[in-house]
């Protein structure tokens, strides 16, 4: 059952429409209906909270639906002793969800910006991160799940607007899955609340309303530590996730008018992630870009960049493109220098095919 | 003791103000009075900043709203002085922060002010009270609700609107924003967006006030949303532990966003969260008590350490712009506060029973401060937004560290970052 899941899943991921009217794969007929990124959200929660009864959502603000509508009708329909506030501390939300965890609950809690995960991540990283290690395997806390929305919306200004994944991504003992699109978010979440591991989740939260998918209205899970290769090509990888990937593809497309023929793969799950399908792209084209919207020094594509360099030197072409967020705080009115826009990766694909 | 208000006026006007226009008609004399002693500070859209009471001047003693709360501290007199001068000064620039908060609502409701905005009005009496009591060399930090603050530290109409159009000539230089504002030389450390964050911050200026021997105290100001953050609770125990000058001030408008105090707070009694500290609850809408509060706070923490005040207070917005602020409380209860407790009205009704100014002098103050923040807007619509270098300055002292490729805004990094450049759209 779970594998034939596994398989549907993969095919039908492999021919979503997201953004693009572009898709190169023919779409199987899908059984659902049009909903956005929150929606989709929502749906997984219902499920979790149904299919579970020892699951919990809490967090700022989540039972009248949250600042983002994720967590409405929760409330109604399972009662205040299951989806609940909490009041104004990140650290003692992830605190407490720890606890909650580790007696075998699913806790699944909201930090209402990734912005705010600072002041939890001393318990995320020493606590959560290291619970099931330091006690060989005498308690964890695998049933944590942390949602939060990340990413750039326009005019989010320093502290609403901050990719902090990387950070995570540094921690032996996470898992950190990201999204691109409502169908993908439903599926990967309700495979990270059941994934006995603490896990955060980010939300691209530019894409709540915005992007709109067909999503099979049943309880279905993606597989996590797999990326997905949403576009087949032969001259040059390009990797990204979340919203990012919405400009990787219009770049493509622009590459495609010049000839150039992009393979674009969605890493979904940071860590681990699927070095498997990544360095066989890479074989296959012979050069890599990473874009991602975080600080270009110190994020994740400085891992990727680095892993892909130990597996196939000999087979890349040119050095390892990565189009990033500026080194800088996350801007206020310079959003659209700071970004890794359209034109600075085909700029990049262009220079790194002509190497 | 007022007993003719025109003749003490004058008295007054001659005591404070040496140039005063003597050839006034008696019944022309409040107004005229009032407009000069406002048209004089005010070129650069200021704040009249108000003078301590002296011994020549008039004072008049007023009654606070409520007497004071105290936890572990018996509370100051509910007696406050004032002077006639005080009082319109107050007035006049609580009406000046009330109008500047609702041109930004519509500012920002015309798209010219972007990302967020957390007005203020409301609240005016706790940044006018405050003022009335310090000093510049005193240190003020708050949270992202500072426009207000600004301004009453000496911050200028024009700078707050250029910098909430993220403008250059705004007051962080267009890089900050609403939440952002900051004026070094008179004491206001900002404006920050993480809630609490600013507390510890806070307590540590407090430190170095200890160090400097100036006999300057920090305020610390914080939501009622924020008095549950774990951080505020170790900068309180330092600074009771190293007997820091350091006043925790909770303005405690009863939302927390969304929240109201009772819902997020085992105890909505924030004046007596510190335990050890001791604290005071003030009625933060009436800017007299505001004002004996943090005279008396800043005698108590110059000689023992922290003490917490506790401002009882409202915001008629919402949370910020994007929220309407009816979702969580009832309109009712917003128009109730704005009839029973609005800090404005207050000192209206105790300057018209005073007979310290009459009905249409007061409309002219209003009205003046409405061309003023007409004109700031105006000015600050013209300016420019800064240029893209900006992106890369002051990450670090003088821009070292960021990697700027030739011309700063064509950056981009690719196969080769030497020579590839994309030119921004």
């Amino acid at each position: 059952m779970a594998m034939a899941l596994r398989a549907l899943g993969r095919r039908i991921s492999h021919s979503d429409r997201f953004f693009s009217s572009l898709s190169e794969a023919a779409k199987p007929p899908s059984d659902g209906k049009l909903i956005n990124l929150f929606t989709a959200i929502n749906q997984a929660l219902h499920i979790a909270l149904d299919t579970d009864p020892r699951s919990y959502v809490f967090g700022e603000d989540v039972r009248f639906g949250g600042v983002f509508r994720c967590t409405t009708g929760l409330t109604d329909k399972f009662g205040r002793d299951r989806v609940f506030n909490t009041p104004l501390c990140e650290q003692g939300i992830i605190g407490f969800a720890i606890g909650l965890a580790a007696m075998g609950n699913r806790a699944i809690a909201e930090i209402q910006f990734a912005d705010y995960i600072y002041p939890a991540f001393d318990q995320i990283v020493n606590e959560a991160a290291k619970f099931r290690y330091r006690s060989g395997n005498e308690f964890n806390c695998g049933g944590l799940t942390v949602r939060s929305p990340y990413g750039a919306v326009g005019h989010g200004g320093h502290y609403h607007s901050q990719s902090p994944e990387s950070f995570f991504c540094h921690v032996p003992g996470l898992k950190v899955v990201i999204p691109r699109s409502p169908r993908q978010a439903k599926g990967l979440l309700l495979s990270c609340i059941r994934d006995p591991n603490p896990v955060i989740f980010f939300e691209p939260k530019l894409l709540y309303r915005l992007s709109v998918e067909e999503v099979p209205e049943d309880d279905y899970m993606l597989p996590l530590s797999e990326a997905e290769v949403i576009r087949q090509g032969s001259d040059i990888t390009l990797i990204g996730w979340g919203a990012q990937l919405s400009i990787l593809e219009q770049a493509c497309d622009a590459a495609a008018k010049e000839g150039i023929s992009c393979e674009l793969i969605d890493l979904k799950t940071l860590i681990p992630w699927d070095k498997e399908t990544v360095e066989s792209s890479v074989r296959k084209t012979g050069k890599l870009l990473i874009s991602h919207e975080a600080p270009v020094t110190g994020g994740f594509g400085a891992e990727i960049s680095a892993s892909i360099v130990e597996r196939c030197f000999l087979r890349l072409e040119a050095p390892i493109a990565r189009v990033c967020g500026l080194d800088t705080p996350f801007p206020l009115v310079y959003e659209q220098f700071y970004l890794p826009t359209m034109n600075k990766i085909l700029d990049a694909i262009k220079a790194t095919v002509k190497y | 003791m007022v007993t003719t208000p025109v003749l003490l006026l004058l008295t007054t006007v001659v005591t404070i103000r040496p140039f005063a226009d003597s050839s006034l008609h008696s019944s022309m004399a409040a107004s005229a009075v009032v407009r000069r002693l406002s048209s004089a500070p005010l070129h650069d859209h200021r704040l009249l900043r108000p003078f301590s009471t002296t011994g020549s001047e008039s004072t008049i003693t007023v009654e606070t709203s409520v007497p004071f709360t105290g936890h572990k501290i018996d509370p100051p007199s509910r007696s406050v002085e004032t002077t006639p001068f005080e009082l319109l000064s107050f007035f006049r620039d609580m009406s000046l922060m009330r109008r500047m908060e609702i041109a930004a609502d519509s500012l920002y409701k015309s798209k010219l002010i972007r990302g967020f905005c957390h007005l203020y009005d409301g609240q005016e009496s706790i940044a006018i009270g405050l003022e009335a009591a310090i000093t510049k060399k005193d240190a003020i930090i708050t949270a992202y609700r500072d426009h207000c603050i600004y301004l009453g530290r000496g911050g200028t109409l024009v700078e707050s609107f250029a910098e909430l159009m993220g403008r250059r000539a705004g007051c962080s230089k267009g890089k900050g924003g609403s939440m952002h504002f900051y004026k070094k030389e008179s004491g206001f450390f900002g404006g920050h967006g993480i809630v609490g964050a600013q507390v510890p911050l806070g307590c540590g200026l407090a430190f170095a006030q200890k160090y400097l021997k100036e006999g300057t105290v920090s305020f610390a100001l914080y939501g009622d949303g924020a008095a549950n953050q774990g951080q505020l609770f170790e900068a309180l125990n330092i600074s009771a532990l190293w007997d820091l000058p350091a006043i925790l001030v909770c303005e405690n408008n009863h939302y927390g966003m969304g929240t109201a105090e009772w819902r997020s707070s085992k105890s909505p009694a924030y004046y007596k969260r510190g335990d050890y500290v001791p604290g005071l609850k003030v009625d933060g809408m009436d800017v007299l008590a505001v004002k004996q509060a943090s005279k008396f706070a800043k005698e108590y923490a110059l000689k023992n350490g922290p003490i917490i005040l506790e401002m009882d207070t409202y915001r008629y917005h919402g949370h910020s712009m994007s929220d309407p602020g009816s979702t969580y409380r009832t309109r009712d209860e917003i128009s109730g506060v704005r009839q029973e407790r609005d800090p404005i009205e207050r000192i209206r009704k105790l300057l018209l029973s005073h007979e310290i100014a009459t009905v249409s002098d007061l409309k002219d103050i209003e009205k003046e401060v409405r061309k003023e923040v007409e004109e700031a807007i105006a000015q600050a619509k013209e300016n420019l937004m800064p240029d893209p270098s900006e992106l890369f300055t002051n990450v670090y002292v003088k821009g070292f560290g960021v990697e700027v490729s030739g011309n700063a805004s064509d950056v981009s990094f690719g196969a080769d970052r030497k020579e590839v450049k994309a030119i921004l759209p």
